[in-house]
């Protein structure tokens, strides 16, 4: 008897403290849905619904039939394609330099392009018009060294041009858990298939790549992620015919005012960038689960 | 410059090698002035020594002694600053490690994750090009190290001592040229270290013409399974011998210290008394030692004595005994050990588990026999 008020007892003391503590998920909640949901509601109404609020897919049916969306997701998808390719050869090749070919300042250079996450995407194409735009720094001088009268170089204003500059941007994601993962790899590993007679190239292929593909295909998800639903290059570098979605959207919204259509294509985008998302995260937990489980 | 040769004890130890296992002639690794160095730093110091084909010789020494440099620059991993390394009387000192032939165990096994173990087996075949023999010898390497049944596991679902197995089989497949171990039982519990540790010896009963360079920090190890052990100190080569040799006359101070334990007693006035013997005095009484290096009269030298040579039973003996106050007594089981003051110096004594043990506080007196003592300089350039 007096055991089950003494259990009892802590029991009913606990009760209003811990529905006071799930309170405190409430002001967060409100706030997350005032600033995102609510916003992110009101698209798909605007979506669904259109000018005259009447639900249907009407609106998708008739956005998704146009040439223009259909070349919007082929070049959205073509440019994040490519240029995540790009990325992971790249952020790839600069990583096992950095992580296994030991010279000086390895580690700054590492750093250094780690710094390129922190800055504006647009920065980058910015600072490739005076490197490769018509007037940039390689155009002048090959015009003056081989007497030309037009710029030899003109990819910038192209789709490469968007690629280049994403891949520009992006390889850092590559690189950050790949470095990572490199300081992981025991290097014993490498040493012992040297002394069996592995060669560099053998040893990158059955050892290093490996080790680095959950990396590899997380990094590269990311990547995709984010250039599906990159904006500030693609308005930057204006090249001519690539229009992807997200600058669909800001056409169809700010210069035609069409919000119905913009936001047929943004639920569109938003439903493509949650599927990449989600494979992201599968990606990270199941390579994740599989590295605890090798450890 | 170290300069020791190594003179190879005949092995009695061999029983008939299993086919796969001795397909080519024995040969040997020589470091002939070898040099290392990171920037400023010298790592290994001017390294001389001869590991003769077919025999096991232990490098031994503190963390930062140089024992794993010289074996990974034997591997290819480090390049000496200076000399040239010898395999087979090939000099290999600027071959890549891919191109030297050589098997090589590592500490913590350094098997590849995501490869059963049969294919970690067959790794170096492949990469050499061997296809045709992977069937053939990966079957014989595992049933040599006893893991024939764990041939499709991943390394994840074997135990540190299985995995070590592997690694061995790993570095016998491609038939190295030597093996090279770097602190192999390090990672393993006492109890399967003790175990893998007879097994190796086994292992190289089995290959006898298996030439063995193998670091390690533990004595015990070397002792078991070595022909010869080095004592590395500093970068330098400070001792090399055969075993009992090297146990039995340590040709130093250090050496006596490292191997084994000796118990270290400072002696002034040597005078030599005939066959073999002299006579020192240490504090105010004289003892009597081999002196086995042949060192001159009058020199400063040390008492080095085995603590299993000590011994507090009534002895009729004038000399070599010596009166102390007992500080401590430890029961380790299988063994009794006593710490000694004996002035300002300690002593070890370790016997047989006593019915009857010292109290500490207790005044003991211990003797030993001349034969068991060996007079030591302190100076590591007395060793030749």
């Amino acid at each position: 008897m007096s055991a089950d008020t003494a259990i009892a007892l802590p029991a009913g003391a606990r009760a209003p403290s811990a529905a006071l503590r799930n309170l405190w998920i409430a002001p967060p909640l409100l706030i997350l849905v005032a600033l995102f949901f609510y916003p992110f509601a009101l698209i798909v109404m605007q979506a669904l619904g259109g000018d005259q609020h009447v639900f249907s897919l009407a609106n998708f049916e008739r956005v998704m039939h146009t040439r223009q969306f259909a070349n919007g997701i082929y070049n959205t998808i073509q440019i994040a394609v490519s240029a995540s390719i790009g990325c992971l050869a790249l952020g790839f090749i600069f990583s096992l330099v950095i992580a296994f070919v030991p010279f000086p300042g390895a580690r700054f250079i590492g750093r250094l392009i780690d710094t390129f996450i922190s800055l504006p995407t647009f920065l980058v194409a910015l600072a490739f018009t005076f490197v490769y735009g018509s007037a940039g720094l390689i155009n002048q001088s090959l015009m003056q060294t081989l007497h030309l009268q037009f710029p030899p170089l003109d990819f910038l204003y192209t789709r490469w041009g968007v690629i280049l500059s994403e891949i520009t941007v992006y390889t850092p994601f590559i690189m950050r858990p790949l470095l990572a993962c490199f300081s992981q790899l025991d290097s014993a590993q490498i040493e012992v298939a040297s002394s069996l007679g592995a060669r560099p190239w053998r040893i990158i292929r059955q050892i290093i790549l490996p080790a680095a593909l959950p990396s590899l295909l997380a990094g590269g998800s990311l990547c995709l992620l984010l250039t599906v639903n990159e904006f500030g290059i693609v308005l930057f570098i204006g090249a001519k015919d690539v229009i992807t979605l997200p600058l669909l959207i800001y056409n169809k919204a700010i210069q035609e005012f069409d919000y119905t259509t913009a936001c047929v294509i943004a639920v569109v985008n938003i439903a493509l960038s949650l599927g990449l998302y989600v494979c992201y995260r599968a990606i990270v937990s199941f390579f994740g689960g599989r590295r605890a489980a090798l450890g | 410059m170290n300069t020791m040769t190594v003179e190879r004890e005949a092995q009695q130890l061999a029983t008939a090698a299993p086919a796969a296992a001795t397909g080519s002639e024995a040969i040997g690794i020589g470091f002939e002035g070898v040099s290392v160095a990171y920037g400023s730093q010298t790592i290994l110091e001017s390294l001389t020594l001869t590991v003769k084909p077919g025999e096991i010789v232990a490098l031994i020494g503190s963390s930062g002694s140089g024992k794993t440099t010289a074996l990974r620059a034997v591997a290819g991993f480090v390049q000496p600053t200076a000399g040239r390394i010898i395999i087979g009387g090939r000099d290999v000192t600027r071959l890549p490690p891919y191109a030297r032939n050589i098997g090589m165990v590592v500490q913590n096994y350094a098997l590849f994750p995501h490869m059963r173990v049969e294919d970690n087996v067959a790794f170096g075949l492949r990469a050499q090009g061997q296809t045709d023999l992977i069937k053939e010898r990966v079957s014989e390497c595992l049933e040599l190290v006893g893991m024939t049944k764990y041939a499709k596991r991943y390394p994840r679902e074997l135990s540190g001592g299985q995995q070590q197995r592997v690694a061995i089989a790993r570095a016998l497949a491609i038939r190295p040229q030597v093996l090279l171990l770097d602190e192999p039982l390090s990672a393993l519990d006492a109890q399967i270290r003790r175990s893998m540790l007879d097994e190796l010896a086994k292992l190289h009963r089995s290959l006898p013409s298996l030439t063995v360079l193998y670091v390690t920090h533990d004595q015990t190890e070397a002792l078991t399974l070595a022909n010869h052990i080095g004592i590395m100190r500093d970068g330098r080569l400070v001792a090399y011998g055969d075993v009992q040799g090297l146990y039995r006359h340590p040709p130093n101070r250090f050496a006596a210290e490292f191997l084994g334990r000796a118990n270290v007693l400072p002696a002034q006035g040597l005078e030599s008394l005939g066959g073999g013997y002299a006579r020192v005095r240490f504090r105010d009484q004289y003892l009597e030692g081999v002196n086995h290096h042949g060192l001159a009269t009058g020199t400063e030298c040390f008492v080095c004595v085995r603590p299993h040579d000590l011994q507090f039973a009534p002895s009729a003996a004038a000399t070599n005994s010596l009166t102390g106050v007992v500080r401590s007594v430890q029961w380790l089981g299988e063994l009794h050990n006593i710490m000694l003051s004996v002035g300002d110096e300690t002593l070890r004594l370790t016997c047989a588990p006593l019915a009857e043990p010292p109290e500490p506080g207790t005044t003991l007196t211990v003797h030993f026999d001349p034969a068991d003592v060996t007079l030591v300089p302190e100076a590591e350039s007395h060793v030749s």
